[in-house]
Parts: C-alpha cells; sequence; structure tokens
C-alpha cells in the first residue's frame, strides 16, 4: 500500500485524431478499476500533463471492458500536421500518463 | 448465406510489412484480405506525386505487394480490398489490371470505387461546408486535395457484381472491413446493431498488428514474444455479429484481452458514439472474452443510425519545415548543446531568417514532454532544431546554421542530420451526405492459359 506508478498496476495506449490525443487507461487486475476510478481524475490528469496540454480532459468510463478513455483536447500543439514536436502523433504521451503516482 | 466470413488484414498503413500479409492470404483461409492504407495525410502527398506524374498519385507500395499476394488470393478465392488508390485510383486500377495479364493469372474481376475526390464540386460549388469554412475559403490558393469518406455502400456494390479486387480511394477506414460484412450476410443499412457491432470489429483489424501484440510491448510487464515476425489479425465474423480476433497459429505476437482492450479504444473519443460513415457505433456494451490461446471473443455492442454528413479532409500547401540535429556526448554535453543553441537563436536573427514556429529540444533531456528529463546527468544529448516557414529558402538556412555547428560551434558536435520538406495541413470538414455520390466500375481480365 501507499503511492505507486500507475504502470506498475495499468496499462495504456495513446491515438490522436488532429488536435486532440486519447489515451485508454486499463487496469492489469479487473479488480483496480475501482482504484482508479477515484483516483485517476480527468482533474488529476489536467494537472499531471501540465503545460503539455492547452484544453481541457475528458474521462469516458467503460464499466463493460474495464477500461478509461481520457480524451484530451489542444494536446498535440496543432496535430501530427503541424506540430514541430518530435512526437507528432502523441504516442509516448501514454507513459506520461503512467508515470503519475495513485494512492492505493 | 455463409454461417461465418473471415477477414484478413494485410495492411494497417501504407508501408506495412508485407510478407505478413502474405501469409495471410497463403496460410489464412480468408474469404477477404483488406488493405487499409490511407493515413490523414496519405491523399494530399499523393495528390502532389499525381501532379507530377499523373500515372502516380496511388499508393508507392501497390505494385509490390500485389505482386505477392495477388497469386496466393486468386488461388484461395480471397477477395482483395483496399484503399491504396490513394489520389488516383483510376490508375491504381489500370495498374492492378496491368499486373493481373503480365502475372498470366485465372480470370480475375477487377473493381474500382471513385467519387470520393470531390475538389472540383467544391471549389464548383463555393465550398458547402459545414465546419471550419471561413478558414477554408480564405486559403483557398493553397488547396492541394479534398476527399469525402465514402461508406461501404459502393465496395458492396463490387462485391455483388463479384469483384475479386476492389480499388478504393478514401473510404472510411472501417468500411473496407464492414462492407464484406454487409455484404456475406446481406445486413441493410437500418440494421444498427449488426452495422454496430461490425463498425467495432472493423475498427479492432484497421490497424494491423496493432491487435495482435504491436504497439504494445513493455518489458517486464507486457511481454510478447515474436515481434520480429508478427501475424496480422483475422476476424472470424459470425452472421449475428459476433466475432473471434485471432492471429495465425505459428506467427508472432499476442491477441488477448488486453491487446483487444487496448485497440478497442484506439483514437476513439466517446466510446458510446464512434461516428463512421456507415453508422454510430457504441463500445460501451461490447463484451470481450478470451476463449482460448489468441482468441478473443467480441459480441454484444450496437449503435446509433448513420450521420447525415461524411467527413471530409482537405489538405493545404502550408510553406516548409526544415529540421536538423546535432549531438553532444561526454561530460558537459547538456551545457555544449544549450551553448549550440544559444549560438543558433543568434544566427537565425543576425541571418533576419522568418519562422512561423521554432522548437529546439534537448534528446535524452525532456525532449517529449518537460519534466522528462532524466534524474541523472546525461552523458549525451541530442540537440534538435525545427522550424516552419513560408520560403524553402529559410528552412534550409536553418539546416545550414546547423551545419556549420561542426566548425562554428562549440566542442565536439557530431553526426549532423538535416532535412527540408514541403508541409501540408489536413482541415477536417463534414458535407451533407447526399451531395457526394461515389462511381463504381469494373473490369474482367481473361488470360488465356491462366
Amino acid at each position: 500500500m501507499g503511492l505507486v506508478k500507475l504502470r506498475k498496476i495499468a496499462h495504456a495506449r495513446s491515438g490522436d485524431k488532429g488536435d486532440i490525443l486519447n489515451i485508454s487507461l486499463i487496469p492489469y487486475d479487473e479488480k483496480d478499476y475501482t482504484i482508479l476510478k477515484e483516483n485517476v481524475t480527468a482533474h488529476r490528469v489536467k494537472e499531471h500533463f501540465g503545460d503539455l496540454l492547452k484544453g481541457e480532459v475528458k474521462r469516458y468510463d467503460l464499466d463493460n471492458i474495464k477500461a478509461f478513455n481520457f480524451v484530451l483536447y489542444d494536446a498535440l500543439s496543432g496535430g501530427v500536421t503541424q506540430s514541430l514536436r518530435l512526437d507528432k502523433h502523441g504516442k509516448t504521451l501514454s507513459f506520461l500518463l503512467l508515470d503519475m503516482e495513485v494512492e492505493i | 448465406m455463409p454461417k461465418q466470413i473471415r477477414i484478413g488484414t494485410g495492411a494497417g498503413y501504407s508501408g506495412d510489412r508485407i510478407v505478413p500479409a502474405v501469409k495471410l492470404a497463403e496460410f489464412g483461409d480468408l474469404d477477404y484480405l483488406v488493405f487499409e492504407c490511407l493515413a490523414e495525410r496519405t491523399i494530399a502527398l499523393a495528390q502532389q506525386r499525381k501532379l507530377s506524374d499523373p500515372s502516380k498519385g496511388y499508393d508507392p507500395l501497390l505494385e509490390k505487394r500485389m505482386r505477392k499476394i495477388l497469386g496466393p488470393c486468386a488461388e484461395n478465392k480471397t477477395r482483395i480490398i483496399t484503399n491504396m488508390g490513394a489520389a488516383n485510383p483510376e490508375a491504381a486500377y489500370a495498374k492492378v489490371v496491368e499486373l493481373i495479364e503480365e502475372m498470366d493469372l485465372a480470370h480475375q474481376k477487377v473493381g474500382l470505387v471513385t467519387g470520393d475526390d470531390i475538389l472540383e464540386y467544391l471549389e464548383a460549388e463555393d465550398f458547402p461546408l459545414s465546419k471550419g469554412r471561413e478558414k477554408i475559403l480564405a486559403n483557398r490558393d493553397k488547396i492541394i486535395s479534398a476527399n469525402a469518406y465514402l461508406g461501404a455502400e459502393p465496395i458492396i456494390r463490387l462485391l455483388k457484381e463479384k469483384a475479386d479486387i476492389i480499388i478504393t480511394g478514401r473510404s472510411c477506414d472501417s468500411s473496407l472491413f464492414l462492407a464484406p460484412m454487409m455484404f456475406g450476410f446481406e445486413m441493410k443499412e437500418d440494421e444498427i446493431e449488426r452495422i454496430g457491432k461490425g463498425i467495432a470489429v472493423a475498427h479492432l483489424m484497421e490497424c494491423g498488428a496493432q491487435v495482435t501484440g504491436g504497439y504494445f510491448a513493455d518489458p517486464g510487464y507486457k511481454d510478447v514474444s515474436g515481434l520480429a515476425d508478427l501475424g496480422f489479425p483475422i476476424a472470424e465474423v459470425n452472421v449475428n455479429g459476433d466475432a473471434v480476433i485471432t492471429k495465425l497459429s505459428d506467427s508472432g505476437g499476442e491477441v488477448s484481452l488486453r491487446t483487444v482492450k487496448e485497440q478497442l479504444l484506439y483514437e476513439v473519443h466517446d466510446p458510446a458514439n464512434y461516428i463512421t460513415a456507415d453508422g454510430i457505433a457504441d463500445f460501451t456494451k461490447i463484451r470481450l472474452e478470451e476463449i482460448g490461446k489468441n482468441r478473443v471473443k467480441v459480441s454484444g455492442g450496437g449503435g446509433k443510425t448513420q450521420p447525415n454528413e461524411l467527413k471530409v479532409s482537405i489538405g493545404f500547401n502550408n510553406g516548409f519545415i526544415g529540421e536538423a540535429q546535432i549531438s553532444y556526448g561526454g561530460e558537459g554535453a547538456e551545457k555544449r548543446a544549450k551553448l549550440a543553441a544559444q549560438i543558433l537563436m543568434e544566427r537565425l536573427r543576425i541571418l533576419n531568417l522568418k519562422f512561423e514556429g521554432l522548437r529546439f529540444d534537448f534528446i535524452g533531456a525532456g525532449s517529449l514532454w518537460p519534466g522528462g528529463s532524466p534524474s541523472h546527468i546525461p552523458k549525451e544529448i541530442r540537440l534538435r532544431v525545427v522550424g516552419r516557414t513560408k520560403t524553402r529558402h529559410d528552412a534550409e538556412g536553418l539546416c545550414n546554421e546547423v551545419e556549420a555547428l561542426y566548425t562554428n560551434g562549440p566542442a565536439g558536435g557530431g553526426g549532423v542530420s538535416r532535412k527540408v520538406k514541403e508541409n501540408i495541413a489536413i482541415v477536417s470538414s463534414f458535407i451533407p451526405r447526399e451531395k457526394v455520390i461515389p462511381q463504381t466500375k469494373t473490369l474482367e481480365v481473361e488470360n488465356g492459359s491462366g
């Protein structure tokens, strides 16, 4: 018990559409779904991404498959066709989310 | 009507590996092999190739792929569906006909879908679009391409006409996979539930190996074996819309609950409303079940009726991007890289180069996200400088200045790379469905000895 990195208990995948990034968050053990639901709020994700993210975060809960979908707006400096970032798609950013610590 | 149809993915993007597709064609016992090869910007890039050579503008790997798969697909009665037509489906169609003749294959019918290229229509009608119209009009002299995302209907039309190979330009990715399900099981356009389930299966399939263990491995947490020989996915779809996602048993990779969950949410916004040309799928009602090794059953699901508008993707010329990099190693690497960046900023100002965006990254010390820098002092840093410019001259100027750091910059700078490319911007909009009229045609190729 205590603080753990999300990477220890969950996996994630990034996808992009225009300037919008989405990141799934999926507990390895479905029993941890509730812990994630309580701890990994849209607000916390917004804070965790800091200046990288200009827009809001919306969380969708998929009780059916015990997974979350975070949608991050204005997240990619204009998106894959305009961004000057090294990772224009934001593909690496799933691991930024997994770097977040949660109390369990 | 068949009880089940078997669909394989032959490519999840235009540059994808070819051998896994050949293996599926040979050993997959497939009814359909689908190649999804168009990303957002692909058509605009292909349109530029078409402008410099009217016989080009289709997928650059079309010929190489077709040479490998036409034979086994013809032999095994596997029908091919692909959007490799890109900006020039007519030329891709002609090329495939030519290859069938040259390879002396048995009777094959080739089908073509056009009508996605709506640039002339939009110009004639003053851009009847519902989103971003002002911005589009303001930049109309820079437009390269405008393509509507067609649905499954024209592909189904060609399947009914017994086409063995179907070439399209811009289609909804999912439509390439949904079309054979709708055709095979005689689904009507208002059968929302089966179509919604079909879209979910299509969505799982359309990125190829991303559902079979690609874009997934994380050593120690998510170990995947055989990544150099990943199998591409197979969907075994039943008449009620339920499906099993699997792969060839002797191929590398993994099909499991965790790979399927990740891919189900890939590039999704509201999972209850996944919008495509053929319908709006609801992923929040889907059930996933691991029913065997590398076999995941997808059931449940549903959706809503097809939207009244089709997505349109418009490509614009948007100047140039110049990018150059240089590395520094050993103790003090980070300080020397930062000094190099300072020198560059001053040089770019002295030369009066104009940038619409300019960015410096220290690769190895927080280039991917702020705070991503390691807690130890890095022993090597790669400085990356990238700028968006109106002119090629200014983009080249940036690259020259990075290269000149060899002799004019801090000590020990090495390994310069540089590139300048034309920059294409994409704006997405929507058009009323009835304004877009998909057209189809077919050609039977009979070879004497085939």
